[in-house]
C-alpha cells in the first residue's frame, strides 16, 4: 500500500469571474483522520466536490492508493471506495433504515418471472452493518424517528458496507449533542484502526484537538500548509486560517453613533439548537456587524427580532419602548426592516415588477378614499428610488426576476428605504453580487448611517465585516461570544476565535 | 435597451391559443352562417356571462397558487338559495308554503352573503391551517354538496318570479341584464386586481408567499378574503344560472369549477402562481365557450367534444408553463 491512500495534487477549479481553487493539494494515510479546516468560503465543498467528480477539475489530479483515477460522479467514488457522511444529509425520512441504506441498490430475488426487492435479505444486512459500526436498530424504523446522530450513523454504516476506504466526514458534529459526538469519535476510532483513511471537516477545535492525527488549512481557495495535529495550538491554526492581506476597498466612514435605538435582552429560541440567550444593542447611525460561521444562528436570531420566528424568552425594545414582534408585520410597525439572506428564496417577488417589488410593503401607506391605491404617488417613490440607487433597468414595470443579482438586491433595499425603517438589518447584503455593485451597496450602508438609521449587517466574509463595521458582535452556536467595539481589536483573528468558541 | 425583434416562436407561445381560436371561429362561420346570427351570439353571450364570473372568482383562487374545486357545488347551493326565494307565491310546488317571494336584489345578497361565508371558511383552513387549497377546496365541495341536498331534498325548483328571470330575457336594449351583470363584475375585480392593496397582496403571495411575508403582507388574511370573495361570485353565478334557465336543483354548476380553472390557465392565469388578469380569464371563458359553440356547429359528436376541450386544456398548460418556467 502506498504511503498516502487518497492524494489529490494541484487541484484548481476556477468559476466565472473568481478562482475557487488554486494549486490545493491533500494527501491522507491509511488509518488517520485528517482535519481540513479554513473559513467559510475557504474552498472546502469545492474541493471535496472536485473529488467526487461533482465540478470538473481545470487542473490537477486524484490517487487513490498510488494509481490516478478520474472519477465523474459521486456513484464512481463509491465504487472506488470514497465515500462521504454530509452536513446536510439527505435521507428518505417516511421510510425504513433499511430502504435508505440500500436506496438505489436494492437486493432482488427472483419472484416468477419477475425481480422482486428481497426484504428478509435487506434487513438482514442491514442489522449486520448497523453492528459494524455499534448501533442496534430495528432495520425497519422509519427514519423520521431516528436523531440526526443516528441518521448520521447510518450513513457511515452505509459507507463501511459499500467497503468505503476514506470517508469523509462534512461538519458531521454540527448538529450533534455531546453524547452522540462520542459515539461518533468512537465509530471513528474503530474505522481508524480498520485503516479507513477520514477527511473531518470541522470549526470545532477542541474536536480536532481529539480527533485528528494532521490538519490541512486552506484559506481563500489555497493551500496554506499540513501539520501533525499534536503541533498545533488553537492559536497557531486561527492565525493560518486567516493569516490574509487585506485590501481595503470599503468606502472611509465616520460614524458618530448616537443614542441606543434598538435594545435585544436574552433573546432564546424556542428550537434548543438555534440562538440562545442573545443580547446586544445598537445605536443610531451606527452600523453593527454580526460575524460567525455559517451556521451560528445569526439569521436565525435576526428573524426572530423582525418577527419571522418563535422566542421561547427575551425581550426587544426600540427606542426604550419594549414591543412585541411577533409578526413581520408588527416589526415593521416599530421601525425594522430585514433584507434577507435568500433573496430568491424570501426577498425577490420574482414574476412581479420592480414596482411591484418596491411597492408591496407601502400599498396600505398610499391610498386615496382610504381604499384606492395611489398610483401616481407609488410611481414617484419608485421612479425615485430606482434614479437614487441607481438600479439599471429600462422602467419600474420590468419584472425584478429579470434584473441582476445586484440590481435586484437594490430594488430590495428600495422596499426598505421606501418603508423608511428606523433600523434595518441586512443579511448577508452583498451576497452573489458583482463587485461594482456591492461597492455602491456599501455606500448606501454608509449614507444610511450618515442619516441616522441604525443598521445591522451580518457577513460572514471577514473583509467586508471588518471594514464596514463600526462594532461587532460574534456569534458561535447560538450564542453571542463575544463583542468588539476598539477598532485596534477588529482583527481576523479576534473574530475567528470568537467564532469558533463552541 | 434593444427593442425585442419579432419572433414567430414566441408569438406562438404567447398567442397560439387564441390564433386557433380565431382561424375556428372564422372557419366555422364560412361552413354555417347560423353561427354568427343574433341568437347565436345572444346565447353565447348570455352562457359567458355566468362562466366569467365563475372564472374571476377562481382566477383571485388560481393566481395565489391555489385552486378552488368547490366553486361547483357552491353554484348549485347559490342557485337552490336563490330558488327557494324567489318562487311565485301562488306556484304549486313551491318550496316554502305561503309567504311572498322576496326582492331579487335583496336575495342576491342573501346568496352571496351565504357562500362567501362557506368560503371564508374554506379560506381559513387554508390560511391559519395551513391545509393545502386542492384538499381544503375539496372538503369544502362535499360539505356543500351535503347541505343543500339536506336542504332542498334534492327536490328540483322551478315557477320563479318574472323579475328574476327576466335578467335572461329582458335588458338594456339588446344587451341582457346577465351580461351587464358580468361586465360589472369584471370591471370591480379589474378595480380589486389592480386599484387595491389586496389586489396586489394577491400577487405578491402568488409570486413568492415566503417574501410576501417578510415585506409585511397580511397574508393569512388576503388568503381568506380571496376565498370568500370567490365563494360570493359562485353563490352569483349560481343564481344567474337560475335566472337563465327558470329553475335549479342541487346538480346546478357540476364540473364548473375544472371549466373554470381551465379557462383561466387558458387565458394567461399562470397556475405557478403570481401572474393572470381580469382579461386572461375574459379571453379563456371566451376560448372556452367558443370552442364549444364552433364544435357543436360543425357537426362533431358530441361525446368527441369532451376529447377536444382535454387537448385544449394540455395544449394551453404547456404553452403557459414553457412561457415562465423555461426562463429560469
Amino acid at each position: 500500500m502506498a504511503e498516502y491512500y487518497l492524494e489529490l495534487k494541484g487541484v484548481s477549479k476556477s468559476f466565472p469571474g473568481v478562482k475557487a481553487l488554486d494549486n490545493v493539494s491533500l494527501s491522507i494515510r491509511p488509518g488517520t483522520v485528517h482535519a481540513l479546516m479554513g473559513e467559510n468560503g475557504a474552498g472546502k465543498s469545492t474541493l471535496m466536490k472536485c473529488l467526487f467528480g461533482i465540478y470538473k477539475m481545470d487542473e490537477g489530479e486524484v490517487r487513490i492508493d498510488g494509481k490516478p483515477v478520474t472519477i465523474n460522479n459521486p456513484d464512481e467514488a463509491m465504487e472506488m471506495g470514497v465515500a462521504m457522511v454530509h452536513q446536510e444529509l439527505q435521507p428518505v425520512l417516511p421510510r425504513s433504515v433499511a430502504e435508505n441504506m440500500y436506496l438505489g441498490r436494492f437486493p432482488t430475488h427472483n419472484f416468477g418471472p419477475l425481480k422482486v426487492i428481497d426484504h428478509k435479505k435487506m434487513n438482514e444486512e442491514t442489522v449486520y452493518w448497523l453492528k459494524q459500526v455499534g448501533m442496534d436498530f430495528d432495520p425497519k424504523t422509519p427514519l423520521s424517528e431516528l436523531s440526526i446522530g443516528q441518521m448520521q450513523t447510518i450513513e457511515i454504516a452505509k459507507a463501511v458496507s459499500r467497503d468505503a476506504k476514506v470517508i469523509i466526514f462534512d461538519e458531521p458534529s454540527s448538529s450533534l449533542s455531546e453524547k452522540e459526538v462520542d459515539v461518533l469519535f468512537s465509530i471513528m476510532e474503530d474505522l481508524r484502526k480498520k485503516g479507513v483513511a477520514m477527511i473531518y471537516i470541522s470549526h470545532k477545535m477542541d474536536e480536532i484537538k481529539r480527533i485528528a492525527d494532521d490538519i490541512t488549512i486552506m484559506r481563500d481557495g489555497t493551500y496554506v500548509g499540513t501539520w501533525p495535529a499534536s503541533e498545533m495550538t488553537t492559536d497557531d491554526i486561527i492565525a493560518k486560517m486567516v493569516g490574509r492581506e487585506l485590501t481595503n476597498i470599503y468606502p472611509e466612514h465616520n460614524d458618530h453613533p448616537g443614542e441606543v435605538v434598538l435594545e435585544v435582552k436574552g433573546l432564546s429560541s424556542i428550537h434548543e439548537h438555534s440562538f440562545q440567550d442573545c443580547s446586544f444593542t445598537v445605536r443610531k447611525g451606527e452600523i453593527v456587524g454580526f460575524g460567525g460561521l455559517v451556521g451560528a444562528q445569526r439569521t436565525e436570531l435576526m428573524e426572530a427580532v423582525f418577527g419571522m420566528r418563535h422566542i421561547a424568552a427575551g425581550e426587544i425594545y426600540v427606542e426604550g419602548q419594549k414591543v412585541d414582534t411577533h409578526t413581520p408585520r408588527r416589526a415593521m410597525d416599530a421601525g425594522v426592516g430585514l433584507i434577507t439572506e435568500d433573496r430568491r428564496g424570501n426577498g425577490i417577488l420574482g414574476c412581479l415588477s420592480i414596482k411591484d417589488n418596491v411597492g408591496v410593503s407601502i400599498y396600505d401607506k398610499n391610498l386615496t378614499a382610504g381604499f384606492v391605491l395611489d398610483h401616481g404617488k407609488i410611481n414617484k417613490i419608485v421612479d425615485d428610488s430606482i434614479e437614487q440607487l441607481s438600479i439599471k433597468t429600462p422602467n419600474m414595470n420590468e419584472a425584478i426576476g429579470n434584473l441582476s443579482g445586484g440590481n435586484q438586491q437594490k430594488v430590495i433595499i428600495a422596499r426598505w428605504l421606501a418603508n423608511s425603517p428606523d433600523i434595518l438589518v441586512m443579511d448577508e447584503p452583498t451576497r452573489g453580487i458583482d463587485v461594482g455593485a456591492k461597492h455602491e451597496i456599501y455606500e448606501i450602508m454608509v449614507k444610511l448611517a450618515q442619516e441616522g438609521k441604525a443598521i445591522i449587517m451580518i457577513s460572514s466574509e471577514m473583509a467586508e465585516l471588518l471594514g464596514m463595521s463600526d462594532r461587532i458582535y460574534v456569534m458561535c452556536d447560538g450564542h453571542i461570544r463575544g463583542e468588539i467595539t476598539d477598532p485596534a481589536e477588529m482583527t481576523q483573528e479576534k473574530v475567528m476565535s470568537y467564532a469558533t468558541q463552541f | 435597451m434593444k427593442a425585442k425583434s419579432f419572433s414567430l416562436k414566441e408569438f406562438l407561445i404567447n398567442y397560439g391559443v387564441i390564433l386557433v381560436m380565431v382561424i375556428l371561429v372564422v372557419f366555422t362561420a364560412f361552413r354555417s352562417p347560423n353561427f354568427v346570427s343574433f341568437n347565436n351570439i345572444n346565447n353565447l353571450l348570455l352562457n359567458m356571462s355566468s362562466r366569467l364570473v365563475i372564472a374571476l372568482g377562481i382566477a383571485g383562487c388560481v393566481i395565489t397558487a391555489g385552486c378552488d374545486l368547490s366553486a361547483g357545488r357552491m353554484i348549485g347551493l347559490g342557485g337552490c338559495i336563490a330558488g327557494v326565494l324567489l318562487q311565485k307565491a301562488d306556484y304549486a310546488g313551491r318550496f316554502f308554503e305561503g309567504g311572498k317571494p322576496m326582492n331579487v336584489l335583496l336575495a342576491l345578497a342573501v346568496v352571496m352573503l351565504i357562500t362567501a361565508a362557506f368560503g371564508a371558511v374554506t379560506g381559513f383552513f387554508i390560511a391559519f391551517l395551513d391545509v393545502p387549497p386542492f384538499i381544503s377546496t375539496l372538503a369544502m365541495m362535499e360539505i356543500v354538496y351535503g347541505i343543500n341536498l339536506l336542504f332542498t331534498d334534492a327536490t328540483p325548483l322551478g315557477g320563479y318570479v318574472e323579475s328574476y328571470t327576466n335578467l335572461a330575457s329582458k335588458g338594456i336594449g339588446p344587451i341582457k341584464w346577465l351580461l351587464i351583470i358580468a361586465l360589472i363584475v369584471g370591471l370591480v375585480s379589474w378595480f380589486i386586481f389592480n386599484m387595491t392593496r389586496h389586489g396586489k397582496y394577491m400577487y405578491a403571495i402568488g409570486a413568492n408567499p415566503q417574501a410576501a411575508q417578510v415585506a409585511g403582507v397580511p397574508v393569512r388574511l388576503t388568503l381568506v378574503l380571496i376565498y370568500a370573495k370567490a365563494a360570493a361570485f359562485y353563490g352569483l353565478a349560481g343564481f344567474m344560472l337560475g335566472a337563465k334557465s327558470g329553475g335549479a336543483s342541487v346538480n346546478l354548476g357540476l364540473g364548473y369549477e375544472m371549466e373554470a380553472i381551465a379557462a383561466c390557465t387558458i387565458g394567461g392565469v399562470s397556475v405557478t402562481g403570481g401572474r393572470g388578469k381580469v382579461s386572461s380569464a375574459v379571453i379563456g371563458v371566451a376560448v372556452f365557450e367558443l370552442l364549444k359553440a364552433a364544435l357543436q356547429f360543425l357537426g362533431v359528436n358530441a361525446n368527441a367534444q369532451w376529447i377536444a376541450l382535454g387537448i385544449i386544456i394540455y395544449i394551453a398548460i404547456s404553452l403557459d408553463i414553457r412561457k415562465y418556467v423555461a426562463k429560469k
